[in-house]
């Protein structure tokens, strides 16, 4: 119902409020929308969600393709004017030349303005599975001669941005499993707490306190140095995940625990008692939508910590590891001020990184407000 | 009164303890003993040690008990003679290589504190106040990227602009002209220069973070019913302002102090390591890759056991500025 | 010569929300006036208007609502005179009423002081700041305002918290923040309701004997009518956003003429009720909240004499006879001669 009339007041735009008759999911929904950069995030979020499903079609190339070409190449802009100012309706990206350094006697590619690549769509290009099933071989764009590559390549020629793309997936599926693991931890740990009280809630909340007051990213640190390095890329993919939630649960247990002790004792769930209403309805009536909204704020908020510890471990290579291809792996390849001096742009996988968790900090805060209705 | 601060130094006693333990088992995670590694890092300079001579080395150094007799060992020779053991990637004591590496952490750490407390405070403040003005959206933006850039890559960016357009090195303390010079004047300013970056990278989120607490700290005591009864009794608004809500907010965010020297501690070593600082940062991540676990665990214990005392104080920052508290 | 002019005239005090552009009206056309010495007590239902228009008085409306239309005339006892509609939230001007010529003291004694400053500096404020006094002194005078207010050991308590003391203690020294400059109105918004019942006694006599003793006018904002029969000198009844009758306590409570005053007096539980088998009579229905008050004349839906012809579709006539006056259509039959 609640669901059926939020929709039907979206199409009213103009229908006066009433906070007074509202559900309170309404209300949160009303609240959420207000926030804009909360529905930017959402957007964001979508776009993302695209990668993550489309990577293959969405790149031009295969992650692994290495283009001899066009190595340590800088990113090619596509362009709408040519050098002479003229309009094309189909964008372009000039031309590079390999040229023999003569000085370094290194290989090096220089702009061709003169000639166009001319940027297609839905081209042909390397074969590949979607969702690993449907063999197709379209890619979202292309050139059908020369080569693009809109964020360079790096040192070994391979194509920055399909493999950013690429990342997607792994980045945010570690943050999502993780965020997965530590809140099915939090929600057992936090409820068994709240639940049975007493000694065990007292046990759990010293191990909390404990673990909040030492630095955890050098704990990290240390347990991903401590995997073994004969593992192989997968194992190493779970167990870092695994490490990472393991940290992450803290925050949800004690909103849990807190949650639950404070609204038990509550007014309306006494009322709620003595009119007659069972245990599960309680529960599911009354104490669940009284605290899931702060339970989804928290995971908004464990989502980018998470993201940003596998970013940081894999940059300094003790997270994930090739052949795996995160944001942090790649960026990997920008450890030191040398390599960063020659190829700024393999800082890019950062930039997409930064726009993750701004989506979701976005999303969180939007979640925050709405999840607290009735305040200002 | 005092019955808290006795159960404040009994929990640290503890939470110390605990920590001990934890940075041991983290030691012993390391696969491979110190005996193993020894045998094989031999082996590959072309030395032949036999597995008698590995089994030898093992019972000589008591990697043959059982952990919590190695435990005790490790940490009554920490506490009673201040031995750390030995890191044998620097071939010298741990503690040695620790201590002259450990004043610039805490200088960094500490100099990040303040720079963070001194623009939160205000900013935050500033936001409350004028909230939803340009200018409040204009922190929010920089709090929200400050809070999403990785410091690592904030580093990397700093360093490689610092390079590009004024052409200095920003890795090290030094400028390379000042880098033997006997102090003056100079080279302090030098120094200072040089410190201002790992800084500002590593108290970005914080600062970021705390601007949001205090200005939703602030907000929050603004709506208060104390706040519109000192108002009737006829405060401006300045004074107002002064003397409850942002002295209200200063209680949370002094109570802060202890996870804000956390974050630091955690981020430091990273910074360090890519700014390639003469600090413990490229200390224990070096240990780390090269499982030189003597000196990781002992830095771990370092880094916990200063949030540790950090927490402590700031506790007691918090009984100083609320008397809630201390009439407990 | 005439009488001395009132301390308050409200005249046509409306009050509104502002929310996305559209205006909604909180409480319309309300008037009073209070005398020098005199106590008025506001009374209605929790949603009335009543508490909001207390603030208005002082410019204290939070932000999302302003006053629309009026005049809030006061004229303290030392020759000052001022609208306060028209000085606006902030500046010197307010400031220098708030405090000073009128005084507050609002419903929770709990959360009207800060925490983390001692009661005395609390009060002692006050004067620093309207009087330019020295710290000294100021303490000095907040120390005479505690032993006024009957709290024990008045120097000691200067420099205790307010969590040291309790809700009655607390509502004391509220009471002597707000009398310390010797206030020409002091406004009281629910000052007893969360309080327990003993101590409501000991507040309400206390404010009666202070009244004697500064001689300042009380605006008594309350919806407890045995509170209004002990303290009051004249009432006015609110409904709705709207003042629907006013007039002197004792003829009120006689004769009341508006249709809600009567039910609400019904609704009082009084002692004998028992052995006179009178049964208490609940007002049917609820108070309508803001976004849907009702056209015309606001109690009509619950009205048992509404005429639904002329009330739903028109404001009440307003029938005066001496102080005693009704907006109500049966106002002039039903006013006592």
């Amino acid at each position: 119902m609640a669901v059926l009339d939020t929709f039907g007041l979206l199409k009213r735009k103009k229908a006066v409020r009433r906070p007074d008759l509202a559900t309170q999911w309404q209300l949160m929904w009303w609240k959420f929308k207000q926030h804009r950069l909360a529905m930017v995030g959402m957007a964001l979020l979508g776009l993302f969600g695209l990668c993550v499903l489309f990577a293959e079609a969405i790149s031009p190339y295969a992650p692994g393709e290495r283009d001899t070409k066009y190595v340590t190449g800088s990113p090619m802009m596509p362009h709408f004017f040519d050098a002479e100012g003229n309009f094309h309706l189909r964008p372009f990206v000039y031309a590079r030349k390999a040229e023999r350094d003569l000085v370094t006697l290194r290989m090096k590619s220089t702009v061709d303005t003169s000639q166009h690549w001319e940027i297609e769509f839905f081209v042909r290009g390397s074969p590949y599975k979607l969702f690993g099933l449907i063999p197709m071989d379209i890619h979202l764009f292309g050139t059908r001669e020369g080569f693009i590559h809109l964020f360079g390549t790096d040192f070994t020629g391979l194509d920055l941005f399909s493999r950013t793309i690429h990342a997607c997936r792994a980045s945010l599926g570690v943050a999502f499993v993780g965020v997965v693991i530590s809140f099915l931890l939090g929600a057992a740990i936090g409820g068994a707490a709240g639940y049975f009280g007493g000694t065990l809630d007292n046990i759990v909340m010293r191990v909390i306190e404990f673990i909040r007051s030492i630095p955890t990213l050098p704990l990290w640190l240390a347990l991903a140095a401590a995997l073994p390095r004969e593992w192989g890329a997968l194992a190493t993919y779970l167990a870092v995940t695994i490490i990472l939630s393991l940290l992450g649960w803290t925050w949800l247990a004690r909103t849990v625990r807190s949650k639950l002790l404070a609204t038990r004792h509550e007014d309306f769930v006494l009322a709620a008692r003595l009119s007659g209403c069972s245990d599960y309805r309680i529960i599911r009536r009354h104490l669940l939508p009284s605290f899931l909204s702060y339970l989804i704020v928290d995971t908004s908020i464990a989502f980018p910590e998470i993201l940003l510890a596998e970013t940081s471990l894999s940059f300094l290579g003790l997270g994930l590891r090739e052949p795996v291809e995160s944001w942090g792996v790649l960026l990997f390849a920008a450890q030191s001020i040398r390599s960063v001096d020659q190829a700024p742009w393999l800082m890019i996988p950062g930039i997409f990184v930064i726009v993750a968790v701004l989506a979701f900090n976005f999303v969180g805060d939007g979640l925050r407000d709405a999840a607290d209705p009735y305040s200002r | 009164m005092i019955a808290y601060l006795a159960r404040r130094l009994v929990y640290m006693v503890f939470t110390l303890l605990a920590v001990s333990v934890v940075s041991f088992l983290i030691v012993q995670s390391a696969p491979g003993d110190f005996a193993e590694i020894y045998a094989a890092r031999k082996a590959a300079a072309g030395a032949i040690i036999s597995q008698a001579e590995i089994e030898n080395l093992r019972v000589s150094l008591g990697l043959d008990q059982p952990w919590h007799i190695q435990y005790w060992r490790w940490i009554s020779n920490i506490v009673l003679h201040n031995d750390w053991g030995t890191s044998w990637e620097w071939k010298r004591p741990v503690g040695e290589v620790i201590w002259e590496r450990m004043p610039l952490t805490l200088g960094i750490a500490f100099s990040t504190l303040f720079f963070m407390y001194a623009i939160s405070i205000p900013v935050g403040i500033y936001s409350a106040v004028r909230r939803y003005s340009i200018g409040d959206h204009a922190v929010s933006i920089v709090g929200y990227l400050g809070l999403a850039t990785p410091n690592f890559l904030l580093a990397l960016v700093l360093m490689y602009l610092t390079q590009k357009y004024f052409g200095q090195s920003v890795g090290g303390l030094f400028s390379p002209k000042f880098q033997n010079e006997p102090w003056s004047w100079a080279k302090l300013v030098d120094l200072l220069q040089h410190l201002a970056v790992p800084v500002i990278v590593l108290g970005m989120s914080g600062t970021a973070f705390l601007i949001r607490a205090m200005r939703a700290a602030v907000l929050d005591e603004l709506d208060k019913m104390y706040v519109l009864s000192a108002k009737a009794s006829g405060l401006s608004p300045m004074k107002l302002l002064v003397r409850y809500p942002v002295r209200m907010a200063l209680n949370p965010i002094a109570s802060t102090l202890g996870w804000r020297l956390t974050y630091v501690i955690s981020g430091a070593p990273i910074v360090g390591y890519v700014m390639a600082l003469p600090d413990t940062g490229p200390l224990f991540l070096h240990s780390l890759l090269d499982q030189d676990m003597l000196l990781a665990g002992a830095l771990i214990f370092i880094y916990c056991a200063l949030t540790i005392i950090g927490t402590l104080v700031s506790d007691l920052l918090l009984v100083a500025l609320d008397p809630r508290i201390r009439l407990e | 010569m005439n009488a001395p002019q009132p301390v308050l005239d409200v005249v046509d005090l409306s009050i509104a929300l502002g929310q996305d552009g559209a205006r909604i009206p909180i409480t319309e056309d309300v008037s009073f006036s209070i005398a020098r010495g005199e106590v008025l007590a506001l009374v209605g239902e929790s949603g009335s208007g009543k508490s909001i228009t207390a603030l208005a008085l002082m410019q204290l409306l939070s932000r999302s609502l302003f006053i629309a239309k009026g005049r809030i005339q006061l004229r303290a006892v030392d020759g000052f005179e001022a609208d306060i509609a028209a000085l606006g939230r902030d500046g010197k001007a307010i400031e220098a009423i708030r405090g000073a010529r009128m005084g507050m003291i609002f419903q929770e004694p709990m959360s009207s002081f800060s925490p983390i400053h001692t009661i005395g500096a609390q009060i002692a404020e006050v004067v620093e700041i309207h009087e330019r006094v020295s710290r000294q002194v100021a303490r000095a005078r907040a120390a005479e305002l505690l032993a006024k207010v009957g709290i024990p050991d008045p120097k000691g308590a200067l420099d205790r918290y307010p969590s040291e003391f309790s809700g009655g203690m607390r509502q004391r020294a509220m009471i002597a923040r707000a009398l310390i400059c010797s206030p020409s109105l002091l406004i009281a918004d629910e000052p007893t309701t969360a309080l327990d019942v003993t101590i409501q006694g000991q507040i309400l006599d206390l404010l009666r004997k202070l009244q004697h003793e500064f001689g300042m006018a009380i605006l008594f904002i309350t919806h407890d009518l045995g509170i209004v029969a002990q303290m009051a000198d004249r009432v006015a009844i609110m409904y709705a956003g709207r003042i629907v009758e006013s007039g002197p306590v004792g003829e009120m409570f006689r004769q009341p003429a508006h249709p809600y005053t009567r039910a609400l007096l019904a609704a009082v539980p009084r002692l004998g009720d028992l052995d006179q088998r009178r049964k208490i009579k609940p007002i049917a229905g609820s108070v309508p909240n803001i976004f849907d008050a009702p056209s015309g004349c606001r109690f009509h839906p619950r009205c048992p004499v509404a005429d639904p012809a002329r009330c739903a579709s028109q404001l009440p006539p307003v029938h005066a006879r001496g102080a005693h006056a009704v907006a109500c259509i049966h106002g002039k039959t039903e006013l006592p001669a």
